[in-house]
């Protein structure tokens, strides 16, 4: 189990560095920032010292190999936007990121569970198919559009909730009900198609025919089971969750990490794009070996080598 | 399709109840939509959108781009101003039906474009990195890691702010977020496939690796390549929406639905037809692709296929 950990881990650390690189590169591949720092009628020499300042006279490589030695110091850069430390500005809009995706994601797990696991319970029934289109219908959504019509219809016309902003219980509704939108769609699928299998098992039978509890039957023996293969889209989850912050958070108007991205990535922020892509991508692979370590916590059958 | 009927039809002792099985297995794939309504309609739309994709540039490629700025913001329902108009004019009097209708052109063949791409790059590099040493599938693995741990939205955003947001780059940056998916699936399937006998058996007698990789590995992960592929063309269609709303994928005059939806919220409280009807046909579209794409994955699964194959009542019991 070390050995299998120690490999992840290194496996973590190099696709980490290769996006690193990749990503460092490309960002600088996005054009001179001089062009968005300074004023049109700035002079040349005035050009030149800005470049010279951030070090964007030297060669790439040469870039790189300060960026390396400075990353590994600890130092992740200067915002150039915000005149700060790189990671303070990422630091800070994390918070807002991570409330809205834990909220976001509870609601949208605990329900596509009860959604997923009654539609299984009797398949071909109303409830089933009720809640497998409505699912689908929900992962079929496009969340920008979703987003700015449900801004239409419940803030501008009915004026029940604020168009935009963060605050109060209000600024939340709309926010997470289009960002659970998709994950909750997902689950419900991934949650009916384990549910039907597991009831349709050797196990629920063998239960069934000691006497076992319907209910126990249904929450003990088959839904326990049955989770283990929502916890397999669990990274993907977290994933499309970022994407989706950006839209959310761009629309709704939110402080928050996916917001940043899309500034920095427009305002040439290099050590801003740097900064919050390494510290997401960390969480993200540090959270994949959490679930691998999940999932023999949860079926003892699998053992990693 | 081949179900194990077809196979087990050839002993006697079981001939009598295999004959029954191979009829029901030799359902063309039209009467088994015809039995699922919803996929039915799914098919159907999907269709017209074909038919739309090849022939409303032709015809409707004028009326799609003419201004009428006596028409500017027409409501829809209206058939006054003839009935290009039923959906409603945008802000330069253009008719929404016409742009929808033309749109559908560059949305969806840049989602198309861009999963069969990544269906023919990830499929490759999946093979090598299941058949091919482990140097090469271990490199392999890791470039995969790397594209998947990237936001695939960030991603597209800085290679589009790089390059230009032409079509084919877009296609490119798509089809690159696709491409782990394919992988993954395509290097598990072989390493399986390449432990049972009849791998054995060909390279006892002598087929060289290419052979093998074509004649027996590619034919058993086509079908579940395919399969992805159906529900990733949805993904796909929804990350192109997407870009474009953000203002970073295809660039006007080019129409496309994600577009016309970000250039309609600008005048979302006084035109809301502008942004409604393009998201309307997202969202219908890449359901009705989900919903198709759930019906190959039932009937390519012998475990499943008789829940659509079977008489209603059968099916509801079950």
């Amino acid at each position: 189990m070390l050995a299998y950990l120690t490999r992840r881990a290194v496996h973590s650390v190099i696709a980490l560095t290769g996006l690193v690189i990749a990503v460092f590169f490309l960002a600088r591949l996005t054009g001179d920032p001089t062009n968005l720092y300074l004023p049109p009628e700035a002079s040349r020499e005035a050009r030149e010292e800005f470049s010279r300042k951030h070090g964007f006279d030297r060669p790439a490589t040469e870039q790189f190999a300060r960026f390396v030695g400075d990353v590994l110091d600890g130092n992740l850069g200067f915002s150039l936007k915000k005149q700060r430390p790189a990671v303070e500005v990422v630091l800070e809009a994390y918070p807002t990121t991570l409330k809205l995706a834990a909220v976001t994601l509870l609601i949208a797990i605990s329900l596509a569970i009860a959604v997923g696991a009654l539609a299984a319970y009797r398949p071909g029934r109303v409830f089933d198919r009720v809640g497998s289109t409505g699912s689908l219908i929900g992962a079929s959504a496009p969340d920008f559009w979703v987003a700015i019509t449900a801004i239409l219809l419940f803030a501008e016309s009915l004026r029940w909730l604020p168009t935009s902003g963060t605050g109060g219980f209000p600024y939340w509704v709309l926010p997470v009900t289009v960002l659970a939108l998709r994950p909750f769609g997902l689950l419900v699928q991934v949650v009916r198609g384990a549910m039907m299998d597991a009831l349709a098992s050797a196990y629920v039978k063998t239960a069934r025919a000691k006497g076992v509890a319907e209910r126990s039957v249904i929450f003990v023996h088959a839904l326990r089971n049955a989770l283990l293969a929502a916890v397999t889209v669990a990274g993907d989850i977290a994933v499309g969750m970022i994407n989706g912050a950006v839209i959310v958070e761009t629309v709704f108007g939110w402080p928050g990490v996916g917001k940043l991205m899309i500034d920095a990535v427009e305002q040439r922020d290099f050590a801003v794009i740097q900064a919050s892509i390494m510290i997401t991508a960390a969480a993200i692979f540090l959270m994949n070996i959490l679930i691998d370590l999940l999932y023999v916590a949860l079926d003892p059958r699998i053992r990693h080598q | 399709m081949n179900t194990p009927a077809d196979s087990v039809s050839h002993t006697p002792a079981i001939s009598a109840q295999a004959e029954m099985v191979t009829v029901r297995a030799g359902l063309p794939w039209w009467r088994l939509l015809a039995r699922d309504p919803l996929a039915l309609c799914a098919a159907v739309w999907l269709a017209f959108l074909l038919v739309c994709m090849l022939i409303a540039p032709m015809f409707l490629g004028k009326a799609a781009n003419d201004m009428n700025l006596l028409a500017r913001n027409l409501p829809p329902w209206s058939l006054d101003k003839g009935w290009l108009m039923i959906l409603g004019s945008d802000s330069l009097g253009r008719s929404i039906l016409a742009r929808l209708l033309v749109g559908a052109q560059n949305t969806l063949s840049v989602a198309f474009a861009a999963v069969v791409l990544a269906m023919l790059i990830g499929g490759a590099l999946g093979l090598i990195a299941g058949y091919v040493g482990r140097g090469v599938g271990n490199l392999i693995m890791r470039l995969s890691d790397v594209i998947q741990g990237f936001p695939s939205l960030l991603l597209a955003v800085i290679v589009l702010y790089m390059l230009e947001p032409r079509v084919a780059n877009l296609i490119i940056v798509l089809a690159v977020t696709r491409i782990p998916s394919y992988l993954r699936v395509t290097r598990a399937e072989v390493l399986e496939i390449r432990s049972r006998g009849f791998v054995d058996a060909a390279r006892a007698m002598g087929a060289g690796r290419t052979h093998i990789l074509w004649r027996h590995i590619v034919p058993i992960v086509a079908p579940t390549l395919l399969t992805i592929l159906t529900v990733d063309f949805a993904i796909v269609m929804l990350s192109e929406s997407g870009l474009s709303f953000l203002g970073i994928g295809i660039q006007p005059p080019e129409i496309t639905w994600g577009l016309m939806v970000a250039q309609g919220r600008k005048h979302l409280s006084n035109a809301w037809w502008l942004a409604f009807f393009p998201g309307l046909m997202i969202m219908i579209t890449t359901l009705a692709a989900n919903l198709l794409s759930n019906w190959v994955r039932l009937i390519t699964d012998p475990v499943q296929r008789w829940r659509i194959e079977a008489p209603k009542a059968a099916a509801t019991n079950a």
